[in-house]
């Protein structure tokens, strides 16, 4: 890119800098201290130059907007022709106030929705089931059947919304379930638009909502994929996603690389399952998180696009420029937010967020002020909502595409992220690939050593966390925090008894005994799923059949 | 006392944020301690028979799924249906300043929240073993 005789001049000239300009403030004014690191402890140096980026091929690197490697961005116009989609998760106690929250959210400008589920949701258990004793409509919205789902979605027309579910071992279940709410509707599977997260390899790595052993799992994944891809062919069929992984400590480079070695492994999964890549591929889209080093935030989501579309063209041979691009999801990192003086936390989501946007995110959450605390209030949520407006409407950064494009700070650590990824990548390879990387814990090895080191980082006041360990204050005020009621629990049985009650059963049966053969054999799941789901067979019952047949996985302790 | 201290570092419940409870057995252990992780998805049934099996002298709980008012006391009340009251309980995760009482009364020694040092809780534990 650049002139080399320019280059030598650029050299002679910083050099001397260093040498005259630099030593001799600095033997008077030393800097603050000895090293100067990214959130993620890549080493940072005092000033970057031409010198930096003197390789980067601009065609070959970055491209154009919409165009292979996608650095720029995946599409052509980017926030000047659309902004990204405000979707908050949200989902708590049962589908009747979730309803309302969804409704709020939509007339406050939200413009997708994203469902949070319970723990016994996501994990199969029914509301009555002994193991979700405590557990019912805590982290999300409990959904036992076809029942919940059509309250939680009353009102709101499927043709008209993008939802995003936050589902994994059970997704096709609650995939099952949202298209026969539409059906209901009078929608066809043809409109629905959202996102399923059907990321199982994420789950044994970093959130721990599985339910069956990998080869099951991807079978039921796969089987998603070519479904959808011949009914449902507006939906995103899987998220997959380093969020989850970044919060269980990893760096951002181990985000990117977990992440897409994660990708590979579903893609090679739908290939041998007899998948053409360019059939699914442009259906798959990704989840990332946004912490608060805001440049080396915005080199990471660079450096995933120009990673991906490499490995889609290279390894996979996609032709279509649309399975080499990768579109993502971003949500504001969690694990960063603090408990003490929470107000600050509003701070740290607008940087988050600045780095989301500038990284060219396609939908972005931003976390609430008080989620250190317990669930957001309303008046939380909607100040994280605002703050997206005003980034989108008020800070002028969507004005142009990709504008920390060619800051030479930014373009080399692009660089070497992708390079750190790409090593970890070939790493994960030798090994076998990420489910047999996962088997050997070392996916989980490597995040939790980075967890720690940060820990301790943070208690030798090496990394300075406001309000934690440095510029502490008295707090005084009470906080208004949400508190979910113990009667949904109650509420939730009670409505699962009567179900059972009024159904009817010999349909039930029927549909869960031919579930069950068919989980035998290597057909499809899909459509008798869907049956069952149909017939209010509840989503324990379902998960149970599959149980039988496939088994349940143990997990790999590692500390 | 001769023996290093026994930990069972427990994730009682269904959720999956195991980050803070490793981050914690791994500092106990760099600490001197013997420490036993669960795994996840452990009922209060299994870490009791956990928590006698390995003899341990602390039993450890992270929770951050807000299941912590059902789950923590649990676990208390069946370790003194089986006669254990000389084990230190303490917890640990997202649980909201108003919850901390409660389960203060119910047994748990200590409950250790967001930002928290582990030089606290390595601190807390050596100065209140039970035994």
């Amino acid at each position: 890119m650049f002139d080399n005789n320019k280059l030598e001049e650029i050299k002679t000239s910083v050099e001397s800098w260093e040498k005259e300009v630099v030593e001799k403030s600095i033997s008077r004014f030393p800097e603050r201290k000895q090293n100067f690191t990214t959130g993620s402890n890549g080493e940072v140096n005092r000033l970057y130059t031409p010198l930096d980026i003197e390789d980067l091929d601009y065609n070959e690197e970055l491209g154009l907007p919409g165009e292979y490697p996608f650095t720029r961005g995946v599409q052509s116009t980017m926030y000047r022709g659309r902004l990204w989609t405000m979707r908050q998760y949200a989902g708590f106690a049962s589908a009747e106030e979730s309803n309302q929250r969804y409704k709020y959210l939509l007339d406050q400008g939200q413009t997708g929705l994203s469902v949070a589920f319970d723990l016994p949701t996501q994990i199969g258990y029914d509301s009555d089931d002994g193991l979700s004793e405590g557990e019912v409509g805590k982290v999300g919205v409990a959904i036992d059947s076809l029942k919940d789902m059509e309250i939680l979605f009353d009102g709101i027309p499927l043709d008209k919304v993008s939802t995003s579910m936050t589902i994994n071992a059970p997704a096709s279940v609650l995939l099952s379930m949202y298209i026969a709410v539409a059906e209901k509707q009078g929608v066809s599977k043809e409109k629905l638009r959202g996102t399923i997260q059907n990321d199982i390899l994420k789950e044994y790595i970093a959130r721990g909502t599985y339910i069956f052993p990998p080869e099951q799992s991807m079978r039921l994944i796969t089987n998603i994929f070519e479904y959808c891809s011949k009914e449902v062919p507006q939906w995103n069929t899987i998220s997959i996603s380093g969020y989850h992984i970044r919060e269980a400590g990893s760096t951002a480079s181990q985000e990117v690389a977990f992440t897409l070695a994660d990708g590979i492994a579903y893609v090679e999964a739908a290939i041998e399952a007899g998948l053409d890549v360019d059939d699914f591929a442009p259906r798959l889209s990704f989840f990332f998180n946004a912490h608060n080093d805001l440049l080396e935030e915005v080199a990471k989501y660079r450096a995933a696009r120009r990673l991906w579309a490499k490995i889609m063209k290279e390894r996979f041979n996609a032709k279509d420029p649309k399975s080499m691009q990768l579109k993502f999801h971003t949500q504001t990192a969690g694990s960063t937010l603090t408990a003490q003086q929470p107000d600050n936390n509003i701070i740290r989501v607008t940087v988050q967020t600045l780095a989301a946007v500038l990284g060219g995110t396609q939908s972005l959450h931003t976390n609430s002020r008080d989620e250190a605390l317990a669930l957001p209030t309303e008046d939380s949520v909607r100040i994280a909502l605002k703050t997206q407006q005003i980034v989108a409407h008020e800070s002028g950064v969507t004005e142009t595409i990709d504008p920390l494009a060619g800051s030479y700070y930014v373009e080399s650590l692009t660089n070497r992220i992708e390079e750190e990824a790409m090593n970890y990548i070939k790493s994960i390879d030798e090994l076998g690939g990420a489910p047999k990387a996962i088997e050997k814990g070392y996916i989980q090895k490597e995040i939790q050593n980075a967890a720690y080191r940060y820990q301790m980082e943070v208690e030798s006041l090496e990394r300075i966390v406001v309000g934690v360990n440095k510029f502490q204050i008295q707090e005084t005020d009470k906080k208004e925090l949400l508190k979910v009621d113990k009667t949904v629990e109650i509420n939730q049985r009670e409505k699962l008894k009567v179900l059972r009650e009024e159904r009817n059963n010999e349909e039930v049966e029927r549909t869960l005994k031919l579930l069950k053969e068919k989980a035998g054999t290597d057909e499809n799941l899909m459509p008798f799923i869907l049956e069952a789901v149909k017939a209010y067979a509840t989503l324990g019952e379902i998960c149970n059949v599959l149980r039988e047949v496939f088994g349940e996985y143990q997990q790999t302790v590692i500390l | 006392m001769d023996r290093p201290i026994r930990v069972l570092v427990a994730k009682p419940g269904l959720d999956g944020h195991d980050r803070g409870a490793k981050v914690i057995a791994r500092s106990l252990r760099d600490a001197g301690m013997e420490v036993i992780y669960t795994g996840l998805r452990q009922t209060p049934d299994q870490i009791v028979a956990a928590a006698i099996q390995e003899d341990v002298d602390v039993v450890a709980m992270s929770i951050l799924s807000g299941a912590h008012n059902h789950l923590f006391p649990k676990v208390v009340n069946l370790l003194r249906e089986e006669g254990v009251d000389d084990m230190l309980i303490i917890g640990g995760g997202v649980i909201p300043e108003d919850d901390i009482p409660y389960l203060i009364e119910s047994g748990i020694e200590a409950v250790f929240t967001p930002g928290t040092p582990t030089k606290d809780v390595i601190e807390f534990i050596t100065n209140n073993l039970r035994r």
